[in-house]
């Protein structure tokens, strides 16, 4: 399985997702740059977390309307697996790929902490090889993970199996609503998520909780 | 021409800085502070003289950008 990592200045995460992505599909991926018009063919693209564009105008705003993003919607709709990690969640909501919205963090600090995320939905191309249900650590390192979403979307959202992943043991760090951390397209292909599963997959993270999303997506054994 | 954009959170929508703001005004002993929202303006001169054209250029402009319509309202002035 190939997969790419959408590039944009700001962005601090970067490393951190070609490293997770390296070492768990054995190849490195390919890296796309903000004014590209195409990405190769893969089966992944990954936009990493930090802060694009200084976070102007609204987390992941400016980014979305960058080339790059209408490459990454095209492919999208071909079907091909996308994932947005903090600042690549806040990038796909801007862009319309994800419905809602991320807002300010509701103790208006910056989080920077180890949750507990449910497994709201295992039945994922991203989640597969976790159970429905697991409760797994995860880093989260964000101002703006608020999720916000209407009523009507939230409905769809929770009726549809949309949410995927939700803070658990009452370690919500941001407000979101219905401890939202993490949601799918109707779809199914493109996933957004405040925590960063890229930092806890192997022992010298302290743990491997986040691998289970890459070898799911990626279909490597456990 | 010079225009101006407000744009404010929709009703609904949870504000927390506007929260920290009302909270602090009060602090600072204003009394009969109600409810604080906080806003966006942005200010922005047209090089073109179509006062109707620049109304749909704007809008568009905040349909595209300059407002997040899911949680966000915003506000069109031409002076």
């Amino acid at each position: 399985m190939k997969s790419a990592v959408v590039l944009l200045p700001g962005l601090n995460r970067d490393r951190d997702m070609i490293a997770a992505l390296t070492k768990i599909s054995g190849q490195p991926p390919a890296t796309v740059w903000q004014t590209d018009t195409e990405i190769p063919d893969v089966d992944l693209i990954a936009i990493p977390g930090g802060f694009s564009f200084g976070d102007y105008l609204r987390c992941g705003a400016i980014a979305a309307r960058m080339p790059v993003m209408r490459a990454v919607a095209e492919q999208a709709a071909k079907g091909v697996m996308v994932i947005g990690v903090c600042n690549g969640f806040q990038i796909l909501v801007e862009a319309g790929l994800l419905p809602g919205a991320l807002m300010r963090n509701s103790s208006l600090k910056f989080v920077c902490r180890q949750v507990k995320l449910e497994i709201a939905n295992a039945n994922t191309m991203f989640t597969r090889r976790y159970q429905p249900g697991q409760v797994i650590r995860s880093p989260v390192a964000h101002h703006d993970g608020n999720y916000f979403a209407d009523p009507e979307t939230l409905a769809r959202l929770e009726g549809e199996g949309q949410v995927v992943f939700r803070y658990a043991d009452g370690t919500n760090p941001n407000g979101s609503i219905n401890d939202i951390a993490g949601i799918i397209n109707d779809k199914g292909n493109v996933l957004g998520l405040m925590p960063h599963p890229e930092n806890l997959i192997e022992a010298a993270h302290g743990g491997n909780d986040g691998r289970a999303l890459f070898e799911s997506a990626l279909g490597i054994a456990a | 021409m010079k225009a101006r954009i407000t744009v404010t959170l929709k009703n609904g929508v949870l504000d927390p800085q506007g929260k920290a703001i009302e909270h602090a005004l009060s602090g600072l002993g204003f009394d009969g502070v109600g409810q604080v929202r906080q806003g966006k303006v942005f200010d922005i001169e047209l090089t073109g003289t179509d006062k109707a054209r620049a109304e749909a250029d704007l809008k568009a402009m905040c349909d595209k950008l300059l407002a997040n319509t899911v949680i966000e309202n915003y506000a069109v002035e031409i002076a």
